[in-house]
């Protein structure tokens, strides 16, 4: 069938275009203005050229905190995902237990980003909280406010308790679309339980499984408020991701020059990271027709 | 209405002129010849003629800041690799 071209359903976009361009376009255009100049407040600037860009790309503490991100994203996900997809399989498929689990399952991830930092900074501390006292009285000396080893613990179990739900409802909805026609197949071929996950369960949990790892990756390598709750950045800067660096940048410091060139080469990655995962999930998509 | 607080300078605004001028002709381009041109290159999946800009301006981003982490502040070696990259993605992929 043709299709029918009508120009007047430009206008239909219209007011999303205005609105990005309210919320993304000029604020990004006013940061880049900001990354090539200097300014001490009263909306005076001083011509700085592509200095910043190279003091933020020569300095250690950028490349650390790419780093810790990049290390923090992939455990993360190294953990998170398998885990998911291991609950997942294991969740009832009918029955009474399914709203149960579903509810249980979604319950992390309507709880705020601030609150869940809350509830781990005070869960993991020493004095008061379950997990740090309990940790002490078994005698490992678990402090996550001096340890560095003990705060990145503390901030992946609370990224992976907050977030393999995301996972596990993902995979679960990729399963139930399953026929049931597929099953019997296997069971009429004398499939292992590990065959019928290679070659149909898998395979069927594809899609849902790269939008998974899309937005975990992204998430995570965006994450900011959960250890800024619970660390600080801390100890020391062991724990400060690119996001928390950024903003004790340039609210902590007022260095609006340096933030904005480093927002600019934070988005970049995350803009080729982002082309990454959506070229190869939709090239998934094209493959599997 | 003044933009002042946008903190405008005279390189910042040639260099979004410069990107609106490229989707601009490639919406006039798009006009006269409709449907993208697709076709599969070297990286063996499907590009359109968007999806060509789009790895040429996110490369030649990428070539910039290495050239500023690697080399020196003098980018015009840069935008020279830049285009040169940029001829390559819309001829090859």
């Amino acid at each position: 069938m043709d299709k029918t071209w009508n120009n007047k359903a430009w206008f239909l976009v219209l007011p999303v275009l205005v609105l990005v361009a309210f919320s993304a376009v000029i604020p990004l255009m006013t940061v880049v203005n900001y990354s090539v100049q200097d300014t001490f407040g009263n909306n005076e600037f001083f011509w700085a050229g592509t200095d910043w860009f190279t003091e933020i790309l020569t300095s250690p503490r950028f490349w650390d905190a790419l780093w810790r991100n990049l290390i923090f994203s992939a455990v993360i996900l190294a953990i998170e995902v398998p885990l998911g997809i291991l609950i997942a399989l294991n969740m009832p498929k009918h029955g009474v237990g399914v709203p149960v689990c579903l509810v249980l399952m979604a319950l992390p991830l309507l709880i705020p980003w601030n609150v869940v930092g809350t509830i781990w900074q005070v869960f993991g501390r020493v004095d008061i909280g379950l997990l740090g006292y309990i940790l002490n009285g078994l005698g490992f000396a678990y402090n996550y406010t001096q340890n560095p080893a003990h705060a990145w613990a503390t901030v992946i179990v609370m990224d992976v308790w907050h977030w393999t739900s995301l996972v596990v409802l993902l995979c679960y909805a990729g399963l139930v679309s399953i026929p049931d026609a597929y099953y019997q197949a296997a069971r009429i071929d004398g499939a292992s339980r590990w065959s019928v996950f290679r070659f149909i369960q898998l395979p069927k949990m594809k899609r849902v499984l790269l939008i998974a790892v899309l937005l975990r990756f992204m998430d995570s390598f965006m994450i900011y408020t959960e250890p800024f709750v619970v660390t600080g950045g801390g100890p020391g800067n062991s724990t400060t991701f690119l996001s928390i660096d950024l903003v004790k940048m340039a609210v902590g410091q007022f260095d609006l020059g340096p933030a904005a060139a480093m927002s600019i080469i934070y988005f970049l990655i995350i803009l080729l990271l982002s082309w990454v995962f959506y070229t190869v999930m939709t090239q998934s998509d094209a493959e599997q027709g | 209405m003044t933009f002042s607080w946008m903190a405008w300078t005279l390189p910042t605004a040639l260099f979004f002129i410069t990107i609106f001028a490229l989707i601009a002709a490639m919406g006039v381009w798009e006009y006269l010849s409709p449907g993208g041109g697709p076709r599969v290159g070297i990286l063996r999946f499907e590009t359109t003629r968007g999806d060509r800009l789009f790895v040429s301006l996110l490369g030649s981003a990428f070539i910039h800041l290495a050239w500023l982490g690697l080399g020196g502040p003098s980018l015009w070696w840069a935008l020279a690799l830049s285009v040169v990259y940029a001829i390559g993605v819309f001829r090859f992929v």
